[in-house]
């Protein structure tokens, strides 16, 4: 059931990105899209009534939940931070260029 | 001898952080370094393919943990190849660069996203992690979007930035794809995923998720239906990245990708194949068909590299031995003539300051190297006797006509014909014919430009001689037979652990 | 030391509580990297955390105190050498025998001074994340008052 919200949440970044005019609502709908799957991620390492898997001394591992996605998770961000760093960048500069954030009026390229 | 295995990648880094650190000080980290390191690559990749050659496939451990626990670095003969193409075409650029990229401030974060860009390609060709692969893929790509707005013009920015949604949403598709790959096997590692698949039997999971990778490495490939990013994003960076990209960027993140996922770790069926051909016969022809339209000489070229992939997938795809070994060869011989011309057109760009092919004209009598070159790489990438490019077309169309699929033979004769057609355009506007009166006083490009587009057409007309049989055995069949095991991978692997 | 004499940044209250938190934060992200490798946290974390006490110096007192104490050109090479610091660490690992092989002495479980060249691997990380951070928060504040002009 939860998968679905995530495939909802996917779908509305998705939905931004394709039909949004803004460069910046457009790169926040690649943050939603991001965090989506980072989410997804997340939850097929889940088990029910798991612990986080965080070894203490004198515990010992019993019922925790998987840690191999939340390391990739962990990476995926990173990767995200500067996707939309760079993003953010380029965005800025076109503004500088062009005056505007809207993409009707930035389409010098075609052909 | 396998400690060179981690080196590609180490390397490359280590060079990229260097210029970062000491480039703007000192010239030589902005000159000469490059080129010595990646002359470095260039021999490690000839020494990975005797190594290949003697010991088979080989699995390093990287910090000593045994693969489905640790991640593991895997070279075998597709890899070697992979690298020996991406390194050999980056030393070329390398050299190239050095006078081309004059015009630019800051010249020494141009080598350093460079050598993250290599470093990147590398990673992706010889890592056998799934999610190791999304890292480097992703380090490849970020370098690649930096690289394409280096100018920042209008027209760069605006390109990089569609390139940069685009790719973004690639990724994470790839990366939703590895998501419920990692769900339905519980492991990220290449190999023991292409184990537990064999063993769980197909599901529509697969189906699913086989799906998700078409798409996002067919973005990164540039396959037909997702192609639309490409032609601006190519034209608009530099010339020597724009080689760079479409020589060897959209092999290494897509084609390759889909060469190991579908044929080594999914295994390959017969739905996978006939989708890669129609792929690939859609993208040979609707390339070649918006190619001939164009008179901006870039983005003419970068038509041409969605028809020319269309080519290699359509060799892959036919999933036959001579398939392969057509789609493979022409995967190589693509980004020699593909690096070349780009080169090419960035000489004439650096002595017109033009790229419309319709204000050029006798620039043969200028530019002589530069001329001669470009029509060595036209008739290359046309499919004319002997260059490298008809023998890798001529093996595709037999393969095609072997394995009784004549009418993807037929398209990919009509393919050949139009890109002649093409390239008689780029010959007769910019280099035949009379020199036209304001480009009286134009000068032929500096040494190292000329050098390396010598040498990228000298391998052009040679070419042909990998098929020879004592060299064909040392690369390209160690290549299509890396493919041709197809999930006798997964049993090397985790057997040479 | 920081005073509130400058015009610039935000009002006094700010300016009072940045200066008694700012210590405070910085301490807290060296913690977290030091005990990376036995508790969560790590170089990363770290890096961010010791990251955002500057950027909150910037955001209180304006570009140029936080600059004074950390320029870019510094910035810069710490990134670098960051990464540098990671790949010979990685290299080092030949003297195990394979690559990233962790060579040290692994020592006690649970212990600060445990685990190899975990926390020198962790080191390297908090420079390159730290500073990198660092620099994108000064490129984009840079980048704005550019565009403004």
């Amino acid at each position: 059931m939860i998968y679905f919200l995530c495939f909802i949440l996917f779908s509305i970044g998705l939905y931004s990105i394709l039909t949004k005019r803004n460069l910046i609502k457009i790169i926040i709908g690649i943050s939603i899209v991001d965090y989506a799957i980072n989410l997804f991620f997340i939850l097929v390492g889940y088990r029910m009534n798991g612990r986080s898997p965080i070894l203490e001394k004198g515990e010992e591992i019993e019922r925790i939940v998987d840690p191999l996605p939340q390391a990739v998770v962990l990476t995926s961000i990173v990767i995200g931070l500067a996707v939309t760093a760079l993003l953010v960048a380029i965005a800025i500069r076109i503004y500088e260029k062009y005056g505007t954030f809207d993409i009707n009026e930035i389409k010098e390229l075609k052909g | 001898m396998e400690h060179i295995i981690p080196l590609f990648v180490a390397i490359s880094l280590a060079t990229a952080f260097l210029i970062s650190l000491l480039g703007s000080k000192f010239k030589f980290f902005r000159t000469a370094f490059p080129v010595i390191s990646s002359a470095a690559l260039v021999i490690l990749s000839v020494l990975s393919i005797f190594l290949v050659n003697n010991n088979g496939l080989m699995v390093y451990k990287m910090g000593g943990w045994i693969p489905p626990i640790g991640i593991c670095m895997v070279l075998d003969g597709l890899s070697s190849f992979m690298l020996l193409t991406v390194n050999l075409v980056a030393f070329f650029i390398m050299i190239y660069s050095i006078n081309y990229v004059k015009k630019y401030t800051d010249v020494y974060k141009y080598f350093g996203l460079l050598f993250l860009m290599l470093a990147g390609m590398n990673g992706v060709i010889i890592t056998g992690d799934l999610f190791n692969l999304f890292v480097y893929l992703e380090v490849a790509a970020v370098s690649s979007y930096a690289l394409v707005a280096f100018g920042t013009g209008r027209q760069e920015l605006e390109a990089s930035f569609k390139y940069m949604v685009m790719g973004t949403l690639a990724s994470g598709l790839i990366l939703l794809s590895i998501a419920l790959m990692y769900s339905y096997t519980s492991t990220l590692n290449m190999a023991d995923i292409g184990k537990s698949l064999a063993n769980e039997g197909s599901s529509s999971v697969i189906i699913f998720i086989s799906v998700m990778f078409i798409v996002g490495f067919g973005l990164k490939a540039a396959l037909v239906p997702f192609h639309w990013w490409l032609p601006d994003a190519h034209p608009s960076a530099p010339a020597p990245i724009s080689a760079m990209l479409s020589g060897v960027l959209i092999k290494a993140l897509g084609v390759y990708a889909i060469i190991r996922i579908f044929y080594n770790v999914i295994g390959s069926n017969i739905y996978t194949s006939r989708i890669l051909l129609v792929l690939g016969t859609l993208s040979m022809i609707v390339g070649v068909i918006f190619a001939i339209g164009q008179y901006d000489f870039k983005r003419l070229l970068a038509y041409h590299s969605i028809s020319q992939i269309g080519y290699v997938i359509l060799g892959i795809g036919l999933a036959t031995p001579l398939g392969i070994l057509g789609g493979l060869f022409h995967l190589f011989n693509h980004s020699i003539f593909k690096s070349l011309l780009f080169l090419n057109s960035g000489a004439v760009e650096y002595s017109t300051g033009t790229r419309d092919l319709k204000k050029m004209g006798g620039l043969n009598k200028k530019m002589p190297v530069t001329g001669n070159t470009s029509m060595i790489a036209s008739m290359s990438i046309a499919g004319i006797p002997p260059f490298n490019g008809f023998w890798s077309k001529l093996l595709i169309i037999i393969a095609c006509v072997e394995a009784n699929e004549y009418i993807y033979g037929l398209f990919a004769v009509i393919g050949s014909v139009l890109t002649m057609a093409s390239f008689m355009k780029v010959q007769k506007y910019a280099f035949l014919g009379k020199l036209k009166e304001k480009w009286k006083n134009i000068e032929e490009v500096p040494f190292g430009m000329k050098f390396s587009m010598i040498c990228l057409a000298l391998i052009c007309v040679f070419g042909g001689l990998l098929l020879l049989p004592e060299i064909s055995n040392l690369l390209l069949k160690e290549a299509s037979n890396a493919v041709l095991i197809g999930k006798e991978y997964v049993n090397q692997v985790l057997g040479s652990v | 030391m920081i005073n509130n004499r400058d015009s610039q940044g935000m009002s006094v209250i700010v300016k009072t509580i940045t200066r008694l938190t700012i210590g405070l934060i910085l301490l807290y992200g060296v913690y977290i990297l030091l005990h990376g490798h036995i508790t969560p946290g790590g170089g990363f974390a770290g890096g961010v955390i010791i990251a955002l006490s500057f950027i909150h110096i910037m955001l209180a007192f304006g570009k140029n105190v936080a600059l004074e104490k950390l320029n870019q050109t510094w910035s810069k090479i710490f990134e670098s050498t960051g990464a540098l610091l990671f790949i010979t660490i990685a290299f080092l690992g030949f003297f195990g025998g394979v690559f990233f092989n962790n060579f040290l002495d692994k020592g006690e479980h649970f212990e600060l001074f445990s685990a190899g060249t975990i926390l020198l691997s962790n080191i390297a990380i908090f420079l390159k994340v730290g500073a990198g951070l660092f620099l994108l928060f000064v490129a984009l504040v840079l980048f704005k008052i550019g565009g403004r002009k």
